[in-house]
């Protein structure tokens, strides 16, 4: 169909459309901007296979925790804490209880000393088979973790499922086993 | 000193900028005539100044001048040269010192060579551009002053990101920024455009050889980023859809339909305000990527360079310059008429399904970067990633790519399919015929099946237009769009291979024990400690084999940086025709060392690198479509040249 001479023309309202868009944009970003930022952030890296990392010993009697170590063809907790963290302290005994249903936690203690780590887990118990030491947060940071405590449900490929965010409170038991049993599949 | 000269020539060069704006607008005016002769001048000017303020910015960086704060806090007198130079530029100071050099050496390109528009739209642009250059001067020095002294002189410098430390990323901000900043140009001839309401294939044919330096730099420096991610962050991905990619893909998508609609509108004065609209967002683009990126606004995996205060200075830059611009859009744009008219089958018909294709897919980009955002301010919190954008962009990318193998051989106004139908037949045969091959093959997701089906349909269409044409005679411009189109292709089917067939495995294996990936057999024989100039390294040696081949050796590291103390892991690829194994040397599980066992990640990746090579042949295309333009316009000058000096001489004879 071709109109010859007739000059088409759109209607005036489009012609404003894109500044109305940007107006739209320039809100949200001025609302982003002012609201106090939340720093928990969701990891980008469910789904993905865990960085390769290897971190030495936290704790006499528990080996470190490697990459290679949570890829067993076993779903498996791994526990982002540190002894000078309050909720973690809270969290300890739901761990235990996790460990007692035969749950496998590996803990990564994040910038912590070996004496304060001892007395924490003399004091509260250890629910770990293996405590990694991540001195400079670095394989905090790998994982997508931006605060303690924050625990991670590996799959038996080593790869991340799920990302709890803060302490895991006892009523969350059922949830987190809901999950690993997902991860399983 | 050099510090000092430097801010000397930023301060001058922004002064300058604000003359070029004055004069220029003035010069519009009636009774400001006698200004607009300087405006050209002083454009230049400012681009020298720029980039003399950036230059004395390299070189406080090479002399590792520790007194300026900028150098102590990004530099170290240990690094190779190659990465003090760079170093210049991978913080946030001296990346936006070369976004308006960049910005400044355009508007000088541009008024030392452009004579095509009429005087009045040149007048207009060069104070569009020196508007825009003024607010970038101003957030430099206001904000992001480079050349900031610090008292007391540290004794050495922090260094810079190990991340940084490569001979890839050396050069892959300045020609991403070259691409970014080089959009500047058409957004300012959009403006000029507008404001003298003069737009028309003139103003096509001006803007075109603008809009293709640019594109061809932003796709080099997509595709250089793209391979940098791949082998340096170690994760084996080409594309995360991060936002700071998605920052420098929606400039690219917007430019890339630019291009396409200001054919439309050289060729047969269509498409006006759609293409005046195009150059605009295009920047746009650029700008509002640079403000999410570095506002730190979004969190993104590899923001190297945020701070929010910064944020809401480059917002209000924002606010005023795309928000101006998209309002004198629409009030002028009611005067430019849409233009010529054409059938839906025709190469205009196509060009514009093109062109809603790149918008789509930009359009679900930004929604897809800026929907974290959205939710955040409802107090949900989540996180956009490749289950959203990989279906939603290859919803309308496929669809555009099955265009792509009818449209180039459509004729302009219109056409009928009957008249190609057997032509096209083959490319859409073979697409057909890819689906039931890939699937017999096994390939069972959509997405690499639809990819690996039509990447060959588009490699065949790609080179359909050059038949039945002596291949040395066939336009330049024609051979630009057959090689960039070809890339296309060659990236597409390197995306299908990729997600398609990669083999992946994890191991730890004991020095001397072997493991398999796809073809390969792995073993490693060593692993020992070598030094670098910067960085001491454990380096996996391994013994590769491909199916039943000659053993080769690669040899990974795990590298630890002094300055900053970071440790990373260096990948290890060796490429063949038809792939590449890409092998990652992890940390000794336990134990001590030549005892324990070392993690390695290994991926057999076939014909992964056609995605790369793909991009490249894109701005390949681009670099010789845009040599046809400059040579076309060259001729046309010295004929004209050549015709004006036969008149003055047959008017001499006159006169005599």
């Amino acid at each position: 169909m071709m109109a010859g001479d007739e000059k088409p023309r759109a209607p005036r309202w489009t012609l404003w459309l894109p500044l109305a868009l940007f107006g739209l944009f320039v809100v949200l970003v001025v609302v982003g901007l002012v609201r106090p930022k939340d720093t928990t952030i969701e990891s980008h890296m469910i789904g993905k296979p865990l960085p390769v990392f290897a971190l030495r010993a936290a704790a006499d009697g528990r080996p470190g925790v490697a990459t290679t170590d949570l890829a067993t063809g076993k779903p498996q907790l791994l526990n982002i804490f540190a002894s000078w963290c309050i909720p973690c302290r809270a969290e300890a005994p739901v761990l235990g209880e996790l460990a007692a249903k035969g749950v496998v936690i590996n803990g990564i203690a994040i910038r912590d000393r070996r004496e304060d780590l001892a007395t924490f887990l003399k004091d509260l118990g250890n629910p770990y088979q293996r405590i990694g030491a991540d001195d400079v947060s670095s394989v905090q940071l790998a994982i997508g973790s931006a605060g303690v405590p924050e625990t991670f449900v590996i799959d038996g490929k080593g790869v991340i499922r799920y990302q709890h965010i803060g302490d895991i409170r006892p009523d969350q038991i059922p949830l987190i086993l809901q999950k690993l049993k997902e991860a399983e599949q | 000193m050099l510090a000092e000269i430097g801010l000397g020539a930023l301060w001058l060069a922004a002064s300058l900028a604000g003359l070029q704006l004055l004069a220029g607008s003035f010069g519009l005016t009636k009774g400001g005539e006698g200004l607009a002769g300087i405006v050209r001048p002083v454009a230049i000017m400012q681009g020298v100044l720029v980039a003399l303020a950036f230059a004395a910015l390299i070189m406080v960086f090479v002399t590792t001048d520790l007194s300026v704060k900028l150098v102590a806090e990004n530099s170290h007198s240990a690094k190779p040269l190659i990465y003090k130079i760079a170093g210049a530029w991978g913080n946030h100071e001296g990346s936006m010192l070369l976004w308006v050099t960049v910005m400044g050496l355009a508007g000088a390109f541009v008024a030392l060579v452009e004579r095509r528009l009429p005087e009045n739209t040149m007048l207009a642009t060069l104070a569009g551009q020196a508007f825009v250059s003024l607010g970038f001067y101003a957030f430099l020095l206001f904000a992001s002053n480079p050349f900031v002294r610090m008292s007391p002189v540290p004794d050495e410098g922090a260094g810079l990101n190990p991340l940084l430390q490569d001979p890839g990323l050396a050069f892959h901000p300045p020609t991403l920024y070259v691409g970014y900043v080089g959009l500047s140009i058409a957004f300012s001839f959009a403006i000029g455009a507008l404001v003298t309401r003069q737009v028309g294939p003139d103003f096509a044919r001006a803007m075109r050889p603008w809009v293709l330096g640019a594109w061809v730099f932003l796709t080099m420096g997509i595709t250089a980023g793209s391979y940098w991610a791949y082998y340096v962050l170690g994760w084996g991905g080409w594309w995360f859809w991060d936002p700071v990619e998605n920052a420098s893909l929606m400039p690219w998508l917007a430019a890339t339909a630019l291009l396409h609609s200001c054919g439309v509108l050289a060729a047969r004065n269509a498409l006006r305000a759609w293409t005046v609209m195009l150059g605009v967002v295009a920047f746009s683009m650029s700008m509002v990527g640079t403000f999410l990126v570095r506002s730190g606004i979004l969190t993104s995996v590899h923001a190297f360079a945020v701070d929010p205060k910064r944020g809401s200075f480059i917002l209000i830059l924002l606010a005023i310059y795309i928000g101006g611009a998209l309002t004198l859009f629409a009030l002028r744009a009611a005067t430019v008429t849409e233009g010529e008219r054409f059938a839906i089958t025709s190469r205009e018909g196509a060009l514009v399904f093109n062109n809603v294709m790149l918008s789509s897919i930009l359009g679900i980009t930004l929604l897809g970067t800026l929907y974290p955002l959205v939710t955040e301010a409802m107090g949900l919190k989540v996180s956009v990633g490749p289950p959203y954008f990989n279906p939603t962009s290859a919803l309308f990318a496929m669809p555009m790519f099955v265009v792509l193998m009818v449209g180039p051989l459509l004729r302009w106004r219109r056409d009928r399919m009957a008249r190609v139908g057997w032509v096209v037949a083959l490319p859409l045969g073979l697409t057909l015929a890819g689906v039931v091959v890939g699937y017999a093959m096994g390939v069972r997701h959509v997405l690499p099946l639809l990819a690996l089906a039509i990447a060959p349909g588009v490699v065949v269409a790609s080179v359909l237009p050059l038949r039945g044409r002596n291949l040395l005679r066939a336009p330049l411009s024609l051979w630009g769009m057959v090689v960039a189109h070809l890339g296309l292709g060659v990236a597409l089917f390197g995306m299908g291979c990729d997600s398609a067939f990669t083999a992946e495995r994890l191991v730890a294996l004991r020095v001397g024990e072997q493991s398999q990936v796809g073809p390969w057999s792995v073993r490693l024989d060593s692993v020992s400690p070598v030094a670098g100039p910067n960085w001491t390294a454990m380096e996996g040696v391994l013994k590769v084999r491909y199916a039943n081949g000659a053993a080769q050796t690669i040899t990974p590291h795990s590298r630890s940086f002094w300055v900053p103390p970071q440790t990373m892991a260096v990948s290890a690829l060796l490429t063949r025709w038809n792939g590449q194994l890409y092998t990652v040397l992890g940390e000794e599980t336990d134990g001590k060392v030549g005892t324990g066992r070392w993690q390695l990640r290994l991926w057999w990746k076939p014909f992964v690198p056609m995605i790369w090579l793909g991009g490249l042949l894109v701005a390949l295309g681009g670099a010789l479509a845009l040599l046809s333009r400059v040579m076309q316009d060259l001729k046309r000058r010295t004929a004209r040249t050549k015709g004006d000096e036969r008149r003055a001489r047959v008017a001499q004879l006159e006169q005599a």
